[in-house]
């Protein structure tokens, strides 16, 4: 690691001030971040940590029924607090990591960070959800841009996460056996107005949507369904633990289960 | 009534009060005045001409006390692997030197080719990066099959092509066991790897050096599982420093597994800078390094054929095996698939004929060494893969193909076509155990309602056997060792009366200080709590070899027997002299010397504290003091074996593998503490079936190790295990140790692998999907893929 000094503001904007500078970098539970520092792969001058700022903590229920979540809330709360409102969500929370890592894991920073492997992608992704910065807001659809990469702009925060609430949704995920992040990962979920289904770990392009079992489950939310369809292995990932073939197959059992699970 | 205290109880370990309070003391926790660190620079290439390093710009940073390269060692020695191999044509193996730095030439990503003293570990670490080295890089050996069939790519430019030696054994069965091959009625072929391990001890490398100008004597602190042995490496052979003016310190260690055995560059290093710089020099490797330095275990590629009667008798076993030894050879590389491996593939069975042939193979790739089991667990993986298809080749039951070979206990002693005696055993009894404590009778109901779940179950078996409390120097001596294998004990009684062992085993997880207790306390009749075990200091213990190949307790566990024979000896001649009796007369039963015949008799105590106020003894017949030393070298190997099953469900959808259940009879021997066996088993089992399920070191085509870290290197871990069955009532005492104990310490991670994977391809085989062979680990993908070929 090298030297590098830390602020802990508490309001959004003396954070959102403090990244404006040159070298400064956001710090959220620092499950991913300070790993990489250990490893010396990342040399920030100045960490601004976002866990000390209440407006970015917690669980509560939008005016349109929606489960809002602070950026900063982590994997362990959001799984506490959400197994009534969102029970897949929390489902999905409670299976990230190890306990040390969801005590200090947050949401934003998983969200930020858009490993092709995460969790929170899925969740986000398969729910439509909301991104909410310190500047705008961002659509699921348009905030995730690949492995790694998002929508937000340097020193932009998340702040919170709208998920609106599906009638029915699932989580599975298929654990890749040393890192046990996803080998892949199916989010189903079941909305009024059709079902989308979010898939994580496979491809090179990040998470994700199935559109062909989308369009399957909104005519016939069963299992069944899919049993025709086949996911495609292009431009999936290959490596030691999964062929493209794998992953493709794994999607497709994940979805069949993810559905019966949620049915 | 199970026992409470002294043998066969099962003592609670008390060194576990300090392991699990945070308060042992590992070479990492110890802080010495004037204290400064050392980081090591390591190549990013796995081959590379060393053009030069230019250390100026370091030199100049902030803190820095000093920097090394491999200049500065170019004139001492090499560390030295501890056996020579005979190739089958008479040549000696090649044994390119091992510098404590990489001189010239870095072989493998991971090579230390300099090292950076400064104040704190950050200043060191970030003059690493401004060192200015120049590689020319060269061609990359990895694939062994590529090493070995073409020459004109080097792992060492020094070499003329990567194979180390070429081995038979036994090279004048050769024939015999080709013209049986040529006749047989059957003959089944399996080719398989044994897959490379990365030790991952919970506690990585560490050392400190230290260095008194006044005295000129050295200091070493360090995670060695064999102090002594290191002490004699790093003294002798690499520094040429005498050997009384080094002490190694070897505390608390976390864990070893065979990887800390072994004498490293980094010993070496920091005890050269220690005397440059006049202060104590740290260095405690991070988890990358030890991924990419420790030395790694298995890794073979392995030719076997069984030649059988079409009734599944036992007729030839023939092995061509490629070993790798990475870049450089570690200090039992060479005898860990040699004299560890091919004198184990008779297994425990009556084949008449067997021949092992094994090419050891220079890579680009971290050396390779003893790792649990080492060699055994390739030995018993090959056989007992190719007997299970061998049976299935001939339709016939695993399970009584291998009772109808088993060695007979009308048999013992019982000399293999491999050059082992087995001294003794009962391999139906353990066989007969398994099938009773499995619960075989009732699988196949088992299976079905797996079925009913949708999931395949399959039974898998190996029935094994090792040779272990390593070894007798003569045998040992004559196989190519260049060192003596026996262990030493002194038992030192003091005045009143408590005892200080001092033993050249070393604990490093295993349980000594408890057990070696028991077996003091039960010899002489005092209380557990009033005997330490001391280990892990040259300058306190006599010269031991340390503990690896499960052999602290039958050999050094022997020496110490024998010298509490001493000290009873010695206190019959003080209780003849205190009672006025004859020597002859003395018994000595339940801490009490007593006159034969008569009421009067003498404590322990009493005795100790006499040997030291010695106011009216016979000085020139009784010397004062009560403090004995034992040396042992063994007669033979100690044999344990046993039988493991594994039961799985593989589900057909992701090809995962759950184990259901494990059960294992073995064969230790007598048994010292019943709890401490199972936690060596339990362990011994979880990495079998890490290595089995999970475990899987890769590097790519250009010698880059992918697998450098737990995001990719998959360790077991406890969810992934299942409850285990452990039973040792088999036992057949070992017939040449006082104690008739065999070992139990790497049993559990030779005889799992083979029955894990022989169960999962039995649940394929039932399921309808006919597999012949995956190998470990056997992943999701690698199962779902075969499955689906
Ligand atoms: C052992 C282990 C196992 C894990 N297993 C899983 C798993 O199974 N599934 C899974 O999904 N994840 C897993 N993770 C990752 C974990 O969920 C991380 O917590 C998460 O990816 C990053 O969140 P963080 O709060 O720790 O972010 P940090 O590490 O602090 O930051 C990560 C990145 O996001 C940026 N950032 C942080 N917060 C914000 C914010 N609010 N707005 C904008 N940028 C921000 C940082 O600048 C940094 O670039 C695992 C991690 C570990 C160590």
């Amino acid at each position: 690691m090298y030297a590098f000094e830390i602020e802990r503001p508490s309001t959004i904007g003396d954070a959102a001030s403090a990244l404006g500078h040159d070298g400064a970098q956001a710090l959220g539970g620092g499950q991913t971040l300070i790993p990489t520092l250990k490893q010396r792969l990342a040399a920030p001058e100045k960490l601004i940590s976002l866990t000390a700022i209440p407006e970015m903590q917690g669980v509560c229920i939008g005016d349109a029924g929606e489960v809002c979540i602070g950026g900063a809330t982590t994997h362990a709360t959001v799984a506490r607090e959400t197994a009534k409102s969102y029970p897949a969500l929390s489902g999905l929370a409670s299976h990230i990591g190890d306990p040390a890592v969801r005590n200090r894991g947050t949401i934003g920073g998983s969200l930020a960070n858009n490993d092709p492997s995460a969790c929170y992608p899925a969740a986000a992704l398969g729910s439509g959800a909301t991104i909410v910065t310190n500047t705008r807001k961002i659509a699921a659809d348009d905030y995730f841009q690949g492995m790694f990469t998002t929508a937000l702009e340097p020193g932009e925060i998340i702040t919170e996460v709208r998920f609106p609430v599906p009638q029915k949704a699932n989580y599975q995920k298929f654990v890749q056996p040393a890192s046990r992040f996803a080998l892949v990962g199916v989010f189903v979920a079941k909305y009024a107005d059709g079902v989308r289904v979010a898939v994580t770990g496979a491809s090179e392009d990040g998470v994700f949507r199935w559109d062909a079992a989308e369009a399957a489950l909104s005519r016939d939310f069963s299992a069944a369904a899919i049993e025709g369809l086949t996911a495609s292995a292009t431009n999936l990932i290959s490596d030691l633990h999964g062929t493209p073939a794998y992953r493709a197959h794994l999607i497709k059992v994940l979805t069949k289960r993810a559905v019966m699970a949620a049915a | 009534m199970p026992k409470d205290h002294g043998i066969g109880a099962s003592s609670k370990r008390r060194e576990d009060v300090r392991f699990l309070t945070g308060k042992g003391n590992y070479t990492a926790d110890i802080t010495l005045y004037g204290q400064t660190y050392a980081a090591f620079a390591r190549s990013n290439v796995a081959h590379a001409k060393i053009k030069s390093i230019d250390t100026s710009a370091a030199e100049a940073m902030p803190g820095v006390l000093a920097v090394f390269t491999g200049a500065d060692f170019a004139d001492v020695g090499g560390n030295p692997a501890g056996w020579l191999i005979q190739s089958r044509n008479g040549e000696t193996m090649k044994e390119p030197k091992r510098p404590v730095l990489a001189h010239g030439e870095v072989c493998h990503v991971g090579d230390a080719y300099a090292a950076v003293i400064a104040e704190t570990v950050a200043q060191a670490r970030n003059a690493v990066e401004a060192l200015v080295v120049d590689f020319e890089e060269l061609p990359a050996v990895v694939d062994m099959a590529d090493a070995v069939a073409d020459n004109s790519k080097r792992a060492r430019t020094e070499l003329t092509d990567n194979i180390c030696f070429d081995w038979g054994w036994i090279e004048d069965n050769r024939a015999a066991v080709d013209a049986a091959f040529a006749s047989a009625p059957h003959v089944t072929t399996l080719e398989l790897v044994n897959n490379r391990l990365v030790p991952n001890a919970m506690e990585p490398r560490a050392s400190i050096g230290v260095y008194d100008a006044s005295t000129e004597d050295y200091k070493l602190y360090t995670t060695s599982q064999n102090p002594h042995l290191t002490r004699l490496l790093v003294a002798a052979f690499v520094m040429g420093i005498p050997e009384h003016k080094l002490n190694v310190i070897a505390p608390d260690v976390g864990g070893g597994f065979g990887s800390k055995i072994y004498h490293y560059g980094e010993e070496a290093l920091v005890l050269a800078a220690a005397k440059r710089i006049g202060r104590p020099v740290k260095w405690v490797a991070d988890r990358t390094e030890s991924f990419l330095s420790d030395a790694h275990g298995r890794d073979h590629v392995t030719k076997i054929q069984l030649a059988c009667e079409k009734d599944g008798t036992f007729l030839a076993v023939r092995t061509e095996t490629l070993a790798n030894v990475g870049a450089y050879l570690s200090n039992f590389s060479t005898a860990t698939p040699t004299f560890l491996h091919g004198t184990l593939m008779a297994g425990p069975y009556k084949t008449p004929l067997v021949y092992v042939n094994v090419k050891a193979v220079f890579t680009n790739t971290a050396p390779v060494d003893a790792y649990r089991g080492a060699g055994r667990p390739e030995a018993t993986y090959s056989l007992e893969r190719v007997i299970d298809m061998a049976a299935r080749e001939l339709n016939l039951d695993p399970w009584e193909v291998r009772r109808k070979n088993l060695i007979t206990t009308d048999m013992f002693p019982y000399t293999t076509p491999v050059a082992l005696q087995y001294d003794t055993g009962n391999y139906q009894a353990t066989l007969d155990k398994l099938i009773e404590l499995s619960d075989k009778a009732g699988f196949e109901a088992r299976a079905a309602e797996s079925a009913k779940r949708g999931k395949m179950r399959g039974l898998g078996l190996s029935t094994w056997i090792e040779a272990c409390g390593i070894a007798p120097s003569a045998l040992v001596g004559a196989l190519g060792a260049r060192v003596g294998l026996f262990d030493a004990a002194t038992v030192r009684v003091n005045p009143t009366g408590n005892i200080s062992v001092m033993v050249g085993a070393h604990s490093h997880g295993q349980g000594h200080e408890t057990v070696f207790a028991q077996v003091v306390s039960s010899m002489l009749g005092i209380p557990e709590a009033n005997i330490d075990i001391v280990h892990g200091d040259t300058a306190k213990i006599p010269f031991g070899m340390g503990s690896y190949g499960s052999r602290s307790l039958a050999v050094c566990g022997t020496a110490m027997t024998k010298a509490v024979d001493k000290i009873i000896a010695k206190g019959k001649k003080i209780a003849a002299h205190m009672l006025e009796a004859s020597e002859g007369d003395i018994e000595f039963a339940d801490g009490k010397f007593s006159v034969a015949g008569t009421d009067k008799a003498k404590t322990f105590g009493e005795i100790a504290f006499s040997a030291y106020v010695p106011h009216n003894y016979p000085l020139e017949t009784l010397e004062p003091g009560l403090e004995e030393t034992a040396f042992y070298d063994p007669a033979n190997f100690t044999y344990p074996a046993g039988a493991y099953s594994c039961e799985v469900e593989v589900d057909p959808d992701t090809g995962k593998v759950e184990i259901m259940a494990f059960t294992c009879a073995d064969d230790f021997g007598n048994v010292m503490n019943p709890m401490i066996v199972n936690g060596q088993v339990h362990g011994g089992v979880a990495q079998g079936i890490g290595q089995a399920l999970l475990e899987n070191t890769s590097y790519d085509g250009n010698g880059q190790l992918v697998t450098a870290s737990y995001m990719d290197y998959a360790m077991p871990r406890a969810d992934d295990l299942p409850n285990y069955t452990v039973d040792h009532s088999c036992n057949t005492p070992c017939t040449h140790n006082p104690l008739g104990v065999k070992g139990c310490g790497e049993a559990g991670a030779i005889g799992s692998p083979p029955a894990v994977v022989n169960a999962v391809i039995d649940a394929l085989a039932r399921a309808g999907k006919p597999v012949k062979h995956i190998d470990m680990p056997l992943s999701p993908a690698r199962v779902w893929a075969a499955m689906n070929a």
